[in-house]
C-alpha cells in the first residue's frame, strides 16, 4: 500500500522509513514530556492563585517534581480489586490513552512540519476524541465500584452531548475555510484578511466566528472533563469517579490521556480559531529556510501552552456546576445557539462578510 | 404567612451571558498570582514561638554545672502518661547529702508536653524547651537519657542559690 508521504523537503536526505520513525518518536515523546510540564504548571499556578508557592523543591523551581511523582507511580503497588473484569480493567487506561495521543499526532505544527495531513483531518480528530469516552466508560463499568461506573455514565453523557455543540462550532470553520484539512484551515486564514489589515483568523470573524469560538472552548472543557464541568470526577460526589479503583500506572495513563486531550485541544483551537503557527508576519521572517519552521512551530506552541494556561487558570476560578446545569447548558443553551450560528455563518458566507481576500 | 419571599436580583444581560462575569473572576484569580505569598518554607523559616510555648521537657543544670534535680521522683509521678522513668542514687558527698538521679529518661512518644513536670518541680531542674523537632527512626531512639536531656536543657541560671554555704567553704579552704 502506498501511504501519503508529508516528509518537509529539508528532510529529504532522511529516508521515509526514519522520517516515520521521527515522527512516531515525537507523538510517543512530546505528550508525555508536555504533560509532566503541565502537571507542574498545574501545580504552581493553583499555589499562586490562592497565595502559596506549590511545590518548589526538586529541581529547579521544582521543576522535577512530576519525575518524582512518576518514580512513585511506576513504584507503588498495582491494586487490582476483586470482582472487577480484569480484562476490561487492564484494558481501559490504553484504550483512553491511545486515541489521544493518535489525535496529537494530526496537528500541523508549522507549514513544512506536520506528522500527517490528512484531507478528513478534522473529522479524524472529532473521531479519535470521541473515542476517548470509551476508555472512560470502560473503566468505570470494569472497575465493578458504583462511584467508577456513576462516574463512567456521567462521562459518556457528557462528551456525546458536547461532543454535538463542539462539532457545529468547528462546523462554522469548516464552513468559512472550506476545507477539513487542518493545515489549509490555517493557510486560509494567513491568506485572508479583515478590515484590510486583520489576519482573518476565525476567532475575529465576527459574530460568527468568535461566538463560534466561545461554544468550542466551552465544550472543550467538557470534552476533556476539566473543571468546571468535571462531572466524571466530580472529588466530593464521586470520589475520584471512574478511576477510583484505579492505582499506579494504570491511573497514571488515565491522567496522561487525560492531559494529553487537553492538549489536542489546546492545539485545536489554535490551529482553527487562532491561525495556527502564523502571527502578524512573523511566521514568514525566515523565508524558506529552516529557521522558519523553527519559529512557526515556536508561535504554534506558544499559543497552544496559552489555552493550556488558560485552562488551568479557569479551573482555579470557577466552581463546579452541577450536573443538571451541565446538561441544561448544554441541550437548551449550547446547542439551539450553536445551530443558530451556523446559520448565521452560512449567512455570512453568502454574502461574503468576513475574511474576504 | 409560613414562608419569607426572597427578592431576586434581576440579572443585567451581562450577568447573564456569564462570559463577563468570568473574565472578571479570572482577572481576580490572575492579580492574586502577583500577590504576596502566605507560604511559609518551613525548614528555612520557622515561627517566633511565644514565652509560654511547651516544646520537649528537659533538664537543666545550675551556675556552675551542677546537675539540679535530686531525683525527688516528684515529676515521674505526677506524669500524667507516665514518660518518665528516675532511678535514684547516692550523690558523692559535696558538702551536703543529696540524692541524684542516676537514670532519668523521658519516652517522647509518651511525652504529652502538658508541662506538669515542670510546675512540680521543687529543684526547678525540669523545664520545658522550645525544642520541638522531635526526629527519631526506633523507638528506642525516642527515649531520651539524662544526657541528652541536659544536652537540651543546658544552663539555667538560679535565682536562689542552694549551694552557695558549701560553694563558699570550698572558696574558703582553697584560699588557704
Amino acid at each position: 500500500m502506498n501511504w501519503p508521504s508529508w516528509q518537509p523537503e529539508a528532510l529529504d536526505w532522511l529516508p521515509y522509513r526514519a522520517w516515520q520513525a521521527l515522527c512516531i518518536f515525537l507523538v510517543l515523546q512530546i505528550p508525555p514530556i508536555l504533560v509532566s510540564f503541565l502537571v507542574w504548571l498545574e501545580r504552581r499556578l493553583s499555589a499562586w492563585i490562592q497565595d502559596r508557592l506549590g511545590p518548589n523543591r526538586v529541581g529547579p523551581f521544582g521543576l522535577l517534581q512530576s519525575v518524582a511523582d512518576l518514580m512513585k507511580f511506576m513504584f507503588k503497588e498495582d491494586v487490582v480489586p476483586g470482582q472487577v473484569n480484569r480484562v476490561l480493567f487492564t484494558m481501559a487506561p490504553a484504550l483512553a490513552l491511545i486515541p489521544s495521543f493518535m489525535a496529537f499526532s494530526l496537528l500541523p505544527f508549522a507549514e513544512r512540519f506536520r506528522m500527517t495531513d490528512l484531507d478528513s483531518g478534522l473529522l479524524m480528530l472529532f473521531a479519535l476524541s470521541s473515542l476517548a469516552v470509551y476508555g472512560i466508560q470502560i473503566g468505570g463499568w470494569a472497575s465493578n465500584s458504583k462511584y467508577a461506573l456513576l462516574g463512567g455514565i456521567r462521562a459518556s453523557a457528557q462528551i456525546i452531548s458536547y461532543e454535538l455543540t463542539m462539532g457545529l462550532a468547528a462546523a462554522v470553520v469548516v464552513l468559512f475555510t472550506g476545507t477539513l484539512r487542518l493545515s489549509a484551515i490555517v493557510e486560509w486564514q494567513a491568506e485572508h484578511r479583515l478590515l484590510g489589515f486583520l489576519p482573518a483568523w476565525t476567532v475575529f470573524v465576527f459574530p460568527a466566528g468568535t461566538l463560534a469560538f466561545l461554544v468550542f472552548i466551552t465544550s472543550a472543557f467538557a470534552e476533556t472533563n476539566r473543571l468546571p464541568f468535571d462531572m466524571p470526577e466530580a472529588e466530593s460526589e464521586l470520589c475520584a469517579g471512574y478511576h477510583t479503583e484505579y492505582s499506579s500506572m494504570k491511573f497514571a495513563l488515565f491522567f496522561l490521556g487525560e492531559y494529553t486531550a487537553m492538549i489536542v485541544m489546546s492545539g485545536l483551537m489554535t490551529t482553527l480559531f487562532f491561525g495556527g503557527w502564523t502571527l502578524f508576519g512573523l511566521e514568514n521572517a525566515f523565508e524558506g529556510t529552516i529557521a522558519q519552521t523553527l519559529v512557526q512551530t515556536g508561535i504554534w506552541w506558544a499559543k497552544t501552552m496559552g489555552f493550556l494556561v488558560v485552562y488551568i487558570w479557569i479551573r482555579w476560578t470557577l466552581p463546579r456546576f452541577r450536573y443538571d446545569q451541565l446538561m441544561r447548558l448544554g441541550w437548551k443553551v449550547f446547542l439551539p445557539v450553536s445551530l443558530a450560528n451556523l446559520l448565521l455563518a452560512a449567512w455570512m458566507r453568502t454574502w461574503e462578510i468576513g475574511g474576504r481576500s | 404567612m409560613s414562608y419569607v419571599p426572597v427578592d431576586r436580583p434581576r440579572l443585567s444581560l451581562a450577568d447573564r451571558l456569564v462570559f463577563p462575569a468570568i473574565l472578571k473572576g479570572m482577572l481576580i484569580t490572575a492579580s492574586h498570582v502577583f500577590d504576596k505569598k502566605v507560604t511559609m518554607e518551613y525548614p528555612e523559616e520557622k515561627w517566633t514561638l511565644p514565652e509560654y510555648y511547651r516544646g520537649v521537657p528537659a533538664l537543666v543544670k545550675d551556675d556552675a554545672g551542677r546537675e539540679k534535680c535530686v531525683a525527688c521522683s516528684l515529676c515521674e509521678f505526677v506524669c500524667p502518661p507516665r514518660a518518665i522513668t528516675i532511678v535514684p542514687e547516692e550523690r558523692p558527698g559535696e558538702g551536703r547529702e543529696e540524692k541524684q538521679p542516676e537514670v532519668f529518661d523521658i519516652d517522647m512518644l509518651r511525652c504529652i508536653f502538658c508541662g506538669y513536670c515542670e510546675e512540680v518541680c521543687p529543684e526547678e531542674a525540669i523545664f520545658m524547651s522550645k525544642e520541638y523537632e522531635l526526629v527519631g527512626a526506633s523507638r528506642e531512639e525516642m527515649v531520651f537519657p539524662k544526657e541528652k536531656l541536659y544536652e537540651i536543657g543546658g544552663v539555667r541560671p538560679d535565682r536562689f542559690k542552694k549551694w552557695k554555704n558549701a560553694d563558699d567553704e570550698a572558696a574558703a579552704e582553697k584560699g588557704h
